[in-house]
């Protein structure tokens, strides 16, 4: 086991190759859930769960069922019913354990299973063959990723409230050009591991 | 008939995918680094979209409303395989080119809208043709944002150089900044351009 090897994955993850800023991964939660800090800072957790757990579980799916049963052909299918189950397992943990942050997640918590991040991070451990460890350390740091920047942009979307935009750029346009500038400051991370 | 035709023009301006209904965003900024990425995604995501619109359509009334999400599901995953693995055989270079991309589009938001808003309580002709819109549509939205990043960060189109060798292009259209930008300030654009005197109240909170 290499611990040079986990750091450049954990720093890969969350600064170099971060899953919003440079991976396109994740755009609809992030555009749709981050008009306040508190309830972004939740997704990202949410996410930040399931992204491990999926990373595990769809590594033993892939090394003990699909390949010796020569279907890697059913990878795509059988990743994300494990995503779903995984996201409806969460949805009644949150649920139990703390009704506010469930009303506070509402229906984006269902949608993390449609949030390519998810089903995104387990293709690249495949792509990447990570083992099972650098699988979830991979999983983890790319969902840690996420989390820091939706929380950084709802912190940016809660002064927009404050500012005169256009009527035609309101809403969606400006979000996304407020998301290029900060893409941008993302980009002084390129080049930071090799 | 009429109405089939209406349910198809509905998807390609109306209510499409990217513009008016802003989904499938990840897709949209991640390939769009040239015009012919967005075309090949474009009509991947119009495969599927027909496909699935189409068998949900004509099991529309055999699934139970309580299993519908993981029967759609395994319906559009289906299709995602099909098209994934016609690309590794006949297309391999837009299939390196898309990359993880393509296994995405399982989880496209605007596929599984439309089986759950559309495709799920129409006739299957219909489905098909909404199917048919709002892949084109999608198409249409990806050469656009496509076209305007690879004319203006690297000076060509559909890979055809345009301005000669002098041309300094502006490479940050092509990085990850530039998707973002180039599709903000478009969707702001086509907003002024359309905007209805009355009707200029933002419609938000879509995924």
């Amino acid at each position: 086991m290499d611990a040079g090897r986990l750091f450049y994955i954990v720093v890969s993850g969350i600064l170099v190759n971060n899953f919003i800023m440079s991976r396109f991964l994740g755009i609809c939660p992030f555009l749709g859930v981050s008009k306040r800090v508190e309830t972004a800072l939740s997704m990202g957790i949410a996410v930040t769960f399931v992204m491990g757990m999926a990373s595990v579980v769809t590594y033993v799916v892939q090394y003990a069922l699909l390949e010796p049963l020569g279907l890697e052909y059913l990878q795509t299918i059988a990743y994300i019913l494990v995503i779903a189950t995984l996201v409806q397992f969460v949805e009644m943990v949150i649920q139990k354990t703390s009704p506010t942050l469930y009303q506070a997640l509402g229906i984006y918590l269902p949608l993390i299973t449609t949030n390519c991040a998810v089903l995104g991070v387990t293709l690249l451990n495949m792509q990447y063959q990570y083992n099972l460890l650098e699988s979830l350390v991979n999983g983890i740091a790319g969902a840690l990723g996420f989390t820091l920047a939706i929380v950084l942009f709802a912190a940016i979307r809660e002064q927009m409230d404050f500012a005169p935009i256009p009527e035609s750029m309101k809403g969606f346009p400006i979000a996304l050009v407020s998301a290029g500038l900060m893409s941008l400051a993302f980009l002084g991370f390129q080049g930071l591991v090799k | 008939m009429k109405g089939v035709v209406k349910d198809f023009v509905n998807g390609l301006w109306n209510e499409n995918p990217t513009f008016r209904l802003v989904v499938g965003m990840c897709p949209t900024l991640a390939v769009t680094t040239n015009a012919t990425n967005g075309v090949a995604m474009g009509l991947a995501a119009a495969f599927v979209l027909v496909g699935s619109n189409a068998m949900i359509s004509a099991m529309r009334n055999f699934i139970s409303p309580k299993i519908r999400m993981p029967a759609f599901v395994v319906v559009i995953a289906s299709f995602v395989t099909i098209v994934g693995m016609v690309m590794k055989a006949f297309l391999p270079e837009l299939d390196r080119a898309l990359g993880i991309f393509i296994p995405l589009i399982v989880v496209n938001c605007i596929i599984m809208a439309r089986a759950e808003a559309f495709a799920s309580k129409q006739p299957v002709a219909n489905s098909i043709a909404d199917g048919l819109g709002m892949g084109l549509g999608f198409t249409l939205a990806l050469v656009i944002l496509g076209s305007i990043r690879e004319i203006l960060g690297n000076g060509s189109i559909f890979g055809i150089n345009l301005f000669g060798a002098s041309y300094e292009p502006a490479l940050l259209l092509i990085m990850p900044p530039g998707a973002f930008m180039a599709l903000g300030l478009l969707i702001g654009l086509i907003n002024y351009l359309t905007r209805k005197p009355k009707d200029n109240a933002e419609k938000e909170g879509s995924h």
